[in-house]
């Protein structure tokens, strides 16, 4: 029997300073950043007053008034690269393949924007714990259960297979690629719209992070203030943004003449059974899920020419995630170029993984690496190779992705290019 | 390949029994949990019924530390993995941690945790806004707990298809097992019986806004108008069915086939697909209808979604070809706790050869055409059983249970 084999034939993106994936690349690869001081809402009050936000309106996107109004901007968001994705794959999602497309959506926070607006409209201000139930929108249920958003995603592409939100905090954006990539593999279906979108920017969840210290405070400089890898690097910068991808199972996608940006190869997740919010330095967890996406590639850690890093620009992460880069690939983690997209479109949680998945699969096919944006000093514990504020030319047919979130989550995506890499 | 995955171990908190041989002779008694809520006044409320799960004291199953971190729903689910993962007789020591991993189902969270934080950022100020919030209230968090408690280094997931996902979580599990890693646990647990939480399910329109504990929820009744909402749910070991077997593990069953599809988009004229998941869980299972001896069915308590889900069993089992309960009249709908529980009914019903009635219900409306088990447990014989469990929006997941087979 032939393993079931699957490729992306589609891509949409919202991103930070791109709206639409062809602007989200001319981006990342300048190396400019898209961090700035919140503007959603009045932030002064906060720590860390600064994110990457999306220059995105909802009707210039195509949405009609009503779903601006009705759906959460998460939501909006994953329509729209929806979307963008289905144009971009040429597919036509009728009669004939409905029951054979599944939907896998990742997001961290859901639909909290809308919850905590609705919130605040019934309860006086936060003033009353027996919130009013009638004074606001009817469609607080979808924001209460965010598996509306997967929802609207399978309406909008006409999808009638399995369909799901995929909610693991910051992986939630690779996990539902790679959830994508079981269904297809064992034939529940051929064709997932997957991705994962996060609108995070919004004075609870600004709470959040600032209550622990993992955003960063450098608000006088915010276009500067993600800085991956760099000794200065003081936490992360909160963004948002959506990517959908079309899947196909290859030989399908073949038949109809598709275009392939790349081959998603293999995935692994793994918990690091260690805290909530923290990680241990070693990063033994992260470094097993990349071994396990490799073993699931069947390819070797040698062949790996590009790796996407988390990059968050936490003090820990980087520490454990170079940590676990060099424990898996071993001496080859030091020739592998190593990058983190997030000081230019910042931490857009659940969605990220599926941004930079799109962004491996460009890489492959353009044989450019975006930069680490915001990295000036070196951080002397930090020693590989990280391609510092310029983009790179560099072909390569093998990509690793990886991500790391609160729970303890770690995954590992390998993409190759859509005429091999693996034995 | 296809190695068999087996049930070794469950953990239950119901609102008609806390533990899971508990919960089972209450619901064999037709015992039901429904009663007025007590966790806040719900005078001001058009609904004010709910499945509470009581007596339940975080206090007494967690380390203290764990208490102040947590919502009800991971206290829940803390609580009910180790039970589960006692009940399976594995101790921590017995496979290395990278062998065992944890999906769970959730539907909104820590919600009750995040009602109260929000009243801080809001009725004070960002600084009142507790450290354990940005993990406690998001989706992720029982699983990272479970993890993180258990030691459980494995795979991980966390799906959200509202009441489906109990459904799609095991299943995601069994493929992981499937995978290679021979022990996961999965399950769901759910508990959002906060203020905002009951506003946030009557603005959906689905509850009932009965008084009365014995006429509020009546799956497949004629007067059906509308669910009461519930809490609690069931954590389960998974284990490969040979490792088990090579341990002298006790089974409870087997899930052998699942399968979920999602309606088209209301208005569009194309017809809904809960029978085509049936089908396809009997195909995974290699079942036949006629090996099913009892269906537990998703039951939402409304005409037009009985109606639909009657159509499909009629479709697949034929009128009235298979007896059809939903044991959630005595809890409520548990979100994504309802469908793990509904599981553990289904186990324990092929065990002892007794399906449990559908309470509150006469008898269902003849229009459906469906052998709906009411009144007193009906004795049944049979291997098989299929859970059926769907969410709002479209989300339909079916799942083939079967007894242990012997050894």
């Amino acid at each position: 029997m032939t393993a079931r084999r699957v490729v992306i034939t589609g891509l949409g993106v919202i991103a930070p300073g791109g709206i639409g994936t062809k602007a989200f690349w001319e981006r990342i690869v300048s190396g400019v950043s898209a961090t700035r001081t919140i503007t959603a809402f009045d932030a002064s009050g906060f720590r860390s007053r600064m994110a990457a936000e999306c220059d995105f309106d909802g009707v210039r996107s195509g949405l009609t008034v009503r779903d601006t109004a009705r759906l959460d901007r998460a939501t909006q968001f994953a329509v729209v690269a929806a979307r963008e994705a289905l144009a971009d794959s040429g597919i036509e999602i009728d009669e004939r393949n409905a029951h054979r497309t599944g939907v896998s959506l990742g997001s961290a926070v859901g639909c909290t924007q809308k919850l905590e607006e609705e919130y605040v409209a019934r309860s006086d201000g936060g003033q009353r714990w027996l919130v009013d139930h009638a004074a606001g929108t009817p469609y607080l249920y979808d924001y209460f259960v965010p598996s509306s958003m997967a929802a609207e995603v399978a309406w909008e592409a006409g999808a009638e297979g399995p369909a799901a939100l995929v909610s693991a905090g910051c992986t939630s954006g690779l996990d539902s690629l790679g959830h994508a990539l079981d269904l297809i593999r064992e034939g529940a279906v051929d064709i997932m719209i997957a991705g994962g979108s996060d609108a995070p920017i919004a004075p609870i969840t600004v709470a959040c992070f600032d209550a622990i210290k993992a955003t960063s405070p450098r608000n006088d400089t915010p276009e500067h203030a993600s800085r991956p890898f760099d000794r200065t690097r003081s936490g992360f910068v909160l963004g948002e943004g959506a990517a959908v991808l079309v899947l196909e199972e290859r030989e399908s996608a073949l038949r109809r003449g598709a275009q392939i940006y790349a081959e998603i190869a293999g995935y692994a997740g793994r918990a690091n059974a260690h805290h909530m919010t923290g990680l241990r330095p070693d990063g033994l967890e992260m470094s097993a899920a990349i071994t396990g996406a490799l073993d699931d590639a069947r390819i070797d850690r040698e062949a790996v020419g590009y790796v996407n890093a988390h990059g968050t620009a936490t003090r820990q992460n980087d520490i454990h995630e170079t940590a676990a880069i060099k424990h898996s690939l071993g001496e080859h983690a030091r020739r592998v170029p190593v990058s983190s997209i997030k000081a230019v479109i910042g931490h857009s949680l659940g969605a990220v993984g599926s941004i930079e998945a799109v962004a491996s699969a460009l890489v492959i096919r353009h044989g450019v690496v975006p930069p680490t944006a915001g990295l000036h000093e070196p951080d002397p514990q930090l020693d590989l190779d990280y391609v510092p504020l310029t983009a790179r030319d560099q072909a390569t047919d093998t990509v690793l992705t990886v991500g790391s979130g609160f729970g303890g989550f770690q995954s590992a995506m390998v993409l190759t290019s859509a005429e091999g890499g693996r034995s | 390949m296809s190695a068999a995955t087996v049930v070794t171990g469950i953990g239950v908190l119901a609102p008609n029994g806390i533990g899971a041989e508990e919960f089972w002779a209450a619901t064999l008694r037709a015992e039901s949990g429904i009663g007025r809520i007590t966790r806040f006044e719900p005078a001001s409320y058009p609904s004010r019924l709910a499945g509470e799960v009581t007596g339940f004291s975080a206090r007494e199953h967690l380390p203290s530390r764990l208490v102040p971190q947590t919502d009800r729903t991971t206290q829940f689910a803390l609580t009910g993995s180790e039970w589960a993962l006692r009940d399976s007789g594995l101790s921590a020591d017995s496979l290395p941690a990278g062998e065992r991993g944890v999906v769970t189902a959730s539907a909104s969270g820590g919600f009750e945790f995040g009602q109260r934080e929000l009243g801080h950022l809001w009725g004070k100020d960002p600084r009142h806004v507790s450290a354990y919030m940005s993990f406690a209230w998001f989706y992720a968090v029982n699983s990272g707990q479970i993890s993180i408690r258990h030691d459980l280094r494995g795979p991980t997931g966390v799906l959200v298809t509202d009441q489906a996902g109990g459904l799609d979580a095991v299943a995601q599990a069994r493929r992981r097992i499937r995978k290679g890693t021979p022990v996961m646990l999965s399950g769901g647990m759910d508990a959002s019986l906060c203020p905002y939480g009951l506003a946030a399910q009557i603005s959906a329109g689905m509850l009932s806004e009965s008084d009365d504990p014995a006429r509020a929820y009546r799956p497949f009744d004629p007067a059906a108008d509308g669910h009461v909402p519930g809490e609690g749910g069931a954590i389960l070991t998974l284990e490969d069915g040979e490792r088990a077997r090579a341990r002298g593990a006790r089974s409870h069953g087997e899930i052998s086939g699942y399968a979920a599809t999602f309606d088209p988009r209301p208005g569009s004229g194309r017809p809904a697909n809960l029978d085509r998941a049936i089908r396809g869980a009997l195909a995974d299972a290699g079942l036949s209808p006629r090996d099913i001896a009892f269906v537990l069915a998703d039951g939402a308590g409304e005409p037009e979604p009985d109606r639909a889900e009657a159509r499909a069993l009629t479709d697949v089992f034929g009128p009235r070809g298979v007896p059809v309960t939903v044991p959630k009249s005595m809890t409520g709908r548990l979100y994504a706790g309802a469908a793990p529980l509904d599981l553990v009914t289904a186990l324990f019903a092929l065990r002892d050869g007794v399906v449990p009635p559908t309470v509150h219900v006469d008898g269902p409306d003849p229009a459906y055409d469906i052998d709906l088990v009411t009144g007193s447990a009906r004795p049944v014989r049979g291997d098989a059983a299929l859970v059926l469990a769907r969410g709002r929006g479209g989300f339909n997941s079916a799942m083939v249970v079967r007894r242990p087979s012997a050894a």
